[in-house]
């Protein structure tokens, strides 16, 4: 017992700055959140009021945050199926040993290295109607792309961020899966092959169980992303085309220099603790999927 | 002979299969950098075509001055490398105490830590926008900086590599009357160097491409922006002017792309680190 409690005071020095600066930046801010959702604020932002925890199905059944939440499930079904799926054929694809392959496996990782804000801004200006290097090649199939601008129509901004997204997070998904396939044991492949399957039966049958529980990691890391966009539309689309605003998701409507609700904090405060419910869920989901892991590995 | 045939064909339709998607995922980065190196500041002129003749560095040099983009890099790398610095350290000390130090309810301890992992930087930034303000923080290098000087990750991580030091070498090091901080400093991070390397890499360029942070703590206040958020300003209504942000691009994305080349072996060891088994 003496021995135990020897080391305390080490403890508590060394434990001291990680536990303090997590306790006033992420447990403080929570709780704090939770607390302000219950509040309803007039116009000003200044005068609130404690309704309670009904205040949360209030601001969930909102028209605003029903809509916000629309626009982010959408953008989710956009980008993480594609995203997947293109991910899996480039590795695939790159996953033999071909003279040259680092070359296609340097480029397509490449978008690894692009932040939030210069991704979109590529796309920003790609996607330029006036002199974007795509409506000046493409604008002939796709008239939209011109006139009004794939960003300034409302039927297109959401697939635009959605390009957007899924193009920068390929280089991200291209590596996770391209070093799951390199961790199939060959011999599996082997004794498929001995046994007469072929490259499709072989693909479906032992490479997509083996690297299943990757593709999960990967499918969830996308869907958070997904769910937690803001910068791209703070910069593509502010929220907009306007009025529709299709393009608002539920971060660009807490956080959006232009959103209605940004000197609301009672709203905000609910807002995000329901983005925090939703994470929590995907969380969940994650967790299931280590334990699938297990089951794979005995 | 057939099979040989049939071999080589294949192997061509995978190599021009290999090539078109290339294209397709570099084209971005290749247009914008034609873009940027061939056409004029204030030109409406596209390039007629992409190939990487006539090109010019009026661009780039307009979007240097014009976008303060000097001070953008400074103010983006003192901030990187201050939180990078901090996360190491306060990794190195939690991680510590929670491998080799005895104290009462560690393990619960460790468990809440790793919870606190699951809360999302879009749910606290609501409230953190306050205490920044009422510390008066906003606009200022310790409102980007501390908010991010712990890594719940980051003592994750480094506590992984501490239980697989032998524990003889602790115990050594005590009979030799080795204290805690020199046995931390001298013998413990030194032999968990590849990891801290790979937290660091990560730490930089998670700091580095930050947004919604401080898109929210700095508020117009040009001398401590990112360059993350401090591009924006190259966004022009001038549609004339739009090559500026071209420009801005390319001296924004270019560090990070000299880095990636450079550290790729832990770029790529830290992503599936987490992600694959094995």
């Amino acid at each position: 017992m003496k021995r135990r409690l020897r080391d305390v005071p080490w403890a508590i020095a060394m434990l001291l700055p990680s536990i303090a600066l997590v306790a006033v930046w992420t447990i403080y801010p929570l709780v704090k959140a939770i607390q302000f959702g219950h509040l309803t604020c007039d116009v000003t932002g200044k005068k609130c009021r404690d309704v309670g925890w009904g205040r949360y199905w209030d601001v969930f059944t909102s028209t605003q945050f029903q809509h916000s939440l629309g626009v982010s499930l959408k953008l989710m079904l956009l980008t993480v199926p594609t995203g997947l799926v293109l991910g899996i054929g480039l590795a695939v694809l790159a996953d033999k040993h071909l003279r040259g392959i680092g070359i296609f496996r340097t480029i397509f990782s490449s978008t690894v290295a692009t932040s939030v804000a210069v991704a979109s801004l590529v796309w920003f200006v790609l996607l330029q109607p006036q002199i974007g290097v795509l409506a000046d090649v493409f604008s002939g199939w796709f008239p939209v792309l011109k006139n009004p601008g794939l960003l300034n129509d409302p039927g297109t901004a959401l697939l635009a961020v959605a390009f957007s997204s899924i193009w920068a997070n390929l280089g991200f998904t291209f590596i996770i899966i391209t070093a799951a396939l390199q961790s199939v044991p060959r011999d599996l492949y082997e004794s498929a092959y001995v046994d007469g399957a072929g490259s499709t039966r072989r693909f479906t049958n032992v490479t997509l169980p083996m690297i299943a529980p990757t593709l999960l990691f990967v499918g969830v890391v996308l869907t958070t992303r997904a769910l937690q966009t803001y910068g791209e539309i703070a910069l593509l689309t502010s929220g907009g085309p306007n009025p529709e605003k299709p393009t608002t998701t539920i971060p660009y409507l807490i956080y959006g220099r232009t959103s209605l609700i940004h000197t609301d904090l009672g709203t905000k405060s609910a807002a995000a603790v329901l983005l925090f419910l939703l994470s929590l869920v995907l969380a969940l989901v994650q967790f299931r999927g280590l334990e699938k892991r297990v089951h794979y590995g005995s | 002979m057939a099979a040989d045939t049939v071999r080589g064909a294949r192997k061509a339709g995978r190599y021009t299969l290999l090539v078109v998607l290339a294209f397709i995922v570099v084209f971005p980065i290749y247009a914008v950098v034609m873009q940027a190196f061939k056409t004029g500041p204030g030109s409406l002129d596209h390039p007629r075509s992409l190939l990487p003749v006539d090109l010019t560095l009026s661009t780039v040099k307009a979007a240097w001055t014009q976008g303060n983009l000097g001070r953008l890099l400074l103010n983006s790398m003192f901030v990187s490398l201050m939180v990078t610095v901090g996360v190491v350290i306060t990794s190195l000390l939690a991680a510590y105490a929670f491998a080799f130090l005895q104290f009462p309810f560690k393990g619960p301890m460790f468990i809440a830590f790793l919870a606190t992992m699951l809360v999302p930087a879009e749910v606290t930034v609501v409230i953190n926008e306050r205490t920044a303000d009422s510390l008066g923080w906003i606009n200022s290098f310790q409102g980007l900086i501390v908010p991010s000087l712990a890594s719940t990750f980051g003592v994750f991580l480094v506590r992984q590599v501490f239980l697989q030091l032998p524990g003889e070498l602790r115990e050594a090091a005590a009979l030799d009357g080795v204290g805690h901080l020199r046995f931390l400093w001298e013998v413990a991070a030194p032999l968990s160097r590849p990891t801290l390397g790979a937290l660091g890499l990560f730490t930089f360029l998670g700091t580095w491409n930050a947004y919604l942070w401080p898109s929210q703590v700095i508020r117009g206040d040009r001398a401590h922006e990112t360059i993350q958020i401090g591009l924006e300003h190259l966004k022009n209504n001038d549609i004339s002017k739009i090559n500026l942000v071209t420009g801005g691009l390319v001296v924004a994305a270019l560090p990070i792309f000299i880095m990636l080349v450079l550290f790729q072996r832990q770029l790529v060891r830290g992503l599936t680190a987490g992600a694959v088994k094995g």
